[in-house]
This record gives C-alpha cells, structure tokens and sequence, in this order.
C-alpha cells in the first residue's frame, strides 16, 4: 500500500510546481523542466528521505532512544563538514563530497556515542546533550568554513545547509539511490537483533546477539545513509525522527517492519516536503529542511515530555 | 552441566569475586545467598561470560565459556535479570518472542513453533491473557514474569536468575519457584537463582552457595549451610532457626 502511495506522490509531484505540468501531453519546453530539472530533484528527494528515514529507525533501536535522529545527534552536521571540507580543498569532483561525508558522519557518530556512554549506561538526556554539544561545535567549525567563501557560493551553501533538493542532479541521484538501496537491505538484515537491542544491550547480549558487530553494522551503515544523503541535499532535519514514529504507530515496535516501510514512508514524506518547499510562496523556492523541521520541532518536544 | 574453576572478577583494581568454584549438575537448583554488594549479580554474570574473568574458567558441558560464541551460551544458558524498561512500545509477546532469537536465524521471522513455545512460556508465567498488552503497561510483578518467560521460551537447560521474585507478590513468588523447581525436576534443567529470602532458599534449594566480600563463605545444603553462625557472620542479624511444619525444612526468623 505504501509502495502506492509513493507511486502517487512521485506523480504528483512530478507535475505539481512553478510550471505546471501533465505528464502525458508535454511541450519541449516542458519536457525540459520535467527531465532535467523536476525528475531529478523529486527522485533524489524520495532517496534522501529514505536515508535517513531508515538510519533515524536503526538508530533509535540501537540506542534505544525514540529521540534519536541524525540531525539532532550532530551526524548530519558530520557529514555537512565532510561535504564542505572536500568542497573546499578537494574541489566538487563526484566521488569525494559522499566519501568525506560519509567519514563525517562516522567521526560524528563515535563522539556522539562516546560522549553518551556514561558509567551508568546512556540515558535520554545524556543522549541529547552530547548530540547538542557535538551539533554545536561541528556547527561553528562550518560558520569557520564559510567565511572563506565569497558570497554567490555562500548564499548557496546557506540553503545547502538547511536542507535543500534545487542543486539535485542524475548523478547525486544515482548515488543515493544505491546508498538507500544498500542501506535499507543490510540494516533490515540486522532488525531482529535490533529488536533485542531496543530493550537492553545487556538483554541482547544474553540472549545471542553479538552486540559489537551490530552496533558496528549500524553505525556504519547509518553514516553512509546520512554522508550520501548530505552530501547530494544538505541537512534535512527531523525526518529521521518524524517518518519511523508514524511508522511505529501504525505498525507497531518490530524493527522487521519498522526498518523497510521507514524507507518507503521516509521517501513519501520528503518528496510531499519538497513539493510544498517549491509551491508555497512559488516562483520563490524554501529549503526543503525548513519545511520538515517546522513538523519535526514540535513533534520532538511532544515525545520529549512524554518520555 | 556448568562448572565454575576457581574464577575471580576485577573492576578495574578491586577484586569483586575471588577465587570461587562450584558446578551446577542437571536438575540442581543453586541459590545464592549473601547481602548487598557480595558480588552475587557479578558472579552470575560470569556465569554467562557477560563479564570478562580476570583469572580462572567456567565450563559448559567441558566446553570453555570463552571459546563460545554468544548464540551458543545463550542458546544453552537463559538469564532473568533485574527489571528493564523499554521506551517503546514493545508487546509482550514480542518481548517473550525475543527469547527465540537464538532457534532461527538472526534474521527473518519467527517459526509457527517459535510462537508456540512464546505462548507456551507466558501461560506457564500465568500471563496468557497478557500477550497483546505493552510491556509497559504492566505492573513490575507482571513485567517480571514476562522477564521469566522470554528465559523459559530460550529452552535452555541452564536458568541464571537475578532476584527473581524481588517485585513479586506472595502467590507469585511461589509460583515462580515452583515453575523454576518444575523445570529444573521434570526437564533436566539447572537454575543459579539469587535471592534475599532464606526461607525460599531453605525450601528450594538443592545447595545454597553464600557469599561475602567477594568470596564463598560457606556452601552446601540448606540445613548445613543455613546455622546461627554463617548467617550472623554473613548478615549481622540475629535469627531463630526452627523447623517449618509444612516441609520440614528449616525456618529462619529474623529477631529485630
């Protein structure tokens, strides 16, 4: 059912926009829009959003933390310094901006968790305040970057920075697309065991699962979902909260449903983001990641006092 | 079943468990006694290799702990720990289901007779009807029969138990020594049990192992190991020791 609703949405969004289009009757002019500028940019959407749908839900099972996301945990910002760090003194060659990203990401991902683990254990707090502290500092070394950069590049990457598809092209699809592929199927490999994770490590750990290799598989499969999913579109917040709690809701805990149908609901949403990100106050564009953090900030404090 | 050679534990400098032995043979139930801080939960969690052993061994049916993978400990050897929560909303039998973990593969789904021995557990715990609640919707006595329930679906043949009965009303303490004893008689299975009540341990056990600072006090069965002195030394309380007239096994009686 939520393979249709994705069929549906990327239809609709395909032929929603500034221009609008059917997508059966086409001008050259619109097939232009719709070949080069619209399809790249909706797919590309519909892989991010399951990027970090899925590494948002492994996540939260592994650190058994429903407020786990890789926005909010500073991963996200990881892997936005990797992408700029290669910008700037690597140049924009293709395979170097998702690999920096991606090391971003896993660098942010250990000092987040290191700094989380305390002698008790990781409690929710703990968790959101080292994501907070490692957000914050990544965050200043970007503001350091940018000031090396003139002001037609800035503007860009102030947009890039908060999430943002209008800078989508085959390429960077094609790459998310694999990365989203790859993800989804290993990390759902790894759900039952998630499964055991999300109630205690030290339950997991009597009952058979080998919680190094684990917590390694996601974390390293996370980053490349989050550095892949940055590096093409910028720092899309709160979709890695916002899309694995609906999914939670309707299906229940069991990571073995959670896991796939967090990509499939990840894509919808991130692709409906984007369409009201370039409809709203249309010829004028919003960054998509503004759009899901006006959903996602309130839903967070929401799940926060119910904690 | 599971023997423990002369092992000892270490946080960091300070030795929590030194030099203790003692085997588990098939049906036995142990029970170990000692007050807080002994290193009871840190001994049964060498039981099964869940803390590193800064010297000596433990053997599973002559396999050594270390050299098994954790599948193989954990799909002889099942631990009721104390009590855990979870944020999410996990279902009861799913929790108990978890148990199974270690019969299929580590990934896929569970088998028709996965969810059977699952269904099975949870009567057996007396919690039938509670399979589609939330784990955590349920009262702390209810949520550690469920604890006691995924241990049971492993079938294991080895029981480690940590204060099983700690949140557990009368009727339900019995009912959980009397489930533990069931197995252990009537499937050949073991239990390590940890306990502050020695009246439960003078009932149930087969060998009470007692601990202090570290090391075994004194062992043996109830009647020898449970006297004035050992628990005077171990506890510093005083007690009347009698007979209880509905087993005949001993009854202590703490003096205030």
């Amino acid at each position: 059912m939520l393979s249709a609703a994705l069929l549906f949405v990327l239809v609709l969004a395909l032929s929603v926009g500034s221009e609008s289009i059917s997508i059966f009757e086409l001008s050259d002019q619109q097939r232009a829009i719709l070949f080069d500028i619209r399809m790249p940019r909706v797919f590309l959407g519909a892989c991010v959003g399951a990027c970090l749908a899925v590494a948002g839900a492994s996540l939260q099972a592994l650190l058994r933390n429903p407020l786990a996301e890789p926005y909010l945990l500073g991963v996200s910002n990881g892997a936005a310094l990797g992408t700029m760090l290669a910008f700037v003194f690597l140049g924009s060659s293709g395979v170097a901006k998702p690999l920096m990203a991606f090391a971003g990401a896993g660098l942010a991902t250990f000092a987040v968790y290191q700094m989380a683990r305390g002698r008790a254990g990781m409690n929710v707090e703990r968790l959101v305040l080292a994501g907070v502290i490692v957000t914050t500092f990544l965050s200043s070394i970007i503001v350091l970057l940018t000031s090396v950069l003139d002001a037609a590049r800035l503007r860009g990457f102030t947009f890039w920075l908060l999430g943002d598809l209008s800078q989508a092209t085959y390429p960077g699809f094609y790459m998310t697309l694999v990365a989203a592929v790859l993800g989804t199927l290993f990390l759902s490999s790894q759900a039952r065991a998630l499964n055991l994770m999300m109630v205690g490590e030290r339950d997991a750990l009597d009952f058979g699962v080998e919680i190094g290799r684990v917590r390694l598989m996601v974390f390293g499969f996370s980053s490349l979902l989050v550095g892949t999913a940055v590096a093409a579109s910028g720092s899309v917040g709160y979709v890695g909260l916002i899309v694995p709690h609906l999914v939670r809701l309707s299906t229940g805990s069991d990571n073995r449903l959670v896991v796939p149908l967090s990509a499939l609901a990840g894509a919808i949403f991130v692709v409906l983001a984007d369409t009201v990100a370039r409809t709203a106050i249309a010829p004028r564009e919003l960054p998509v990641g503004a759009i899901t953090a006006l959903i996602g900030a309130p839903l967070f404090i929401y799940l926060l006092r119910r904690n | 079943m599971l023997e423990v050679h002369n092992i000892s534990v270490a946080y960091g400098s300070r030795l929590v468990i030194q030099s203790v032995s003692f085997a588990l043979r098939d049906g036995q139930i142990v029970v170990l006694l000692g007050p807080n801080g002994a290193g009871k939960t840190t001994l049964i969690r060498a039981l099964n290799s869940s803390v590193p052993l800064a010297s000596g061994e433990v053997t599973l049916e002559d396999n050594r702990l270390q050299e098994l993978s954790r599948r193989e400990i954990a799909r002889s050897i099942a631990v009721v720990a104390q009590e855990n929560e979870t944020k999410f909303p996990v279902t009861v039998l799913e929790f108990v289901l978890a148990g199974r973990f270690v019969h299929g593969r580590a990934f896929g789904w569970e088998t028709d007779s996965d969810v059977e021995a699952a269904r099975r557990a949870l009567s057996q715990c007396d919690l039938a009807e509670f399979s589609e609640r939330l784990m955590n919707e349920l009262s702390g006595g209810e949520r550690q029969r469920a604890v006691l329930a995924r241990a049971i679906a492993t079938d294991a043949r080895v029981l480690l138990l940590d204060e099983p009965t700690a949140n557990l009303d009368l009727a339900h303490q019995a009912l959980m020594f009397r489930l533990i004893r069931e197995r252990c008689v009537g499937h050949g299975c073991s239990a390590v049990v940890i306990t502050h009540d020695l009246n439960l341990a003078a009932e149930f056990a087969d060998e009470i192992l007692m601990l202090k600072d570290g090391k075994v006090f004194a062992s043996g069965p109830p009647a020898e190991v449970l006297n004035q002195r050992n628990i005077d030394e171990v506890y510093n309380v005083q007690v009347l020791l009698d007979e209880n007239p509905a087993s005949g096994k001993v009854r202590v009686t703490t003096v205030y």
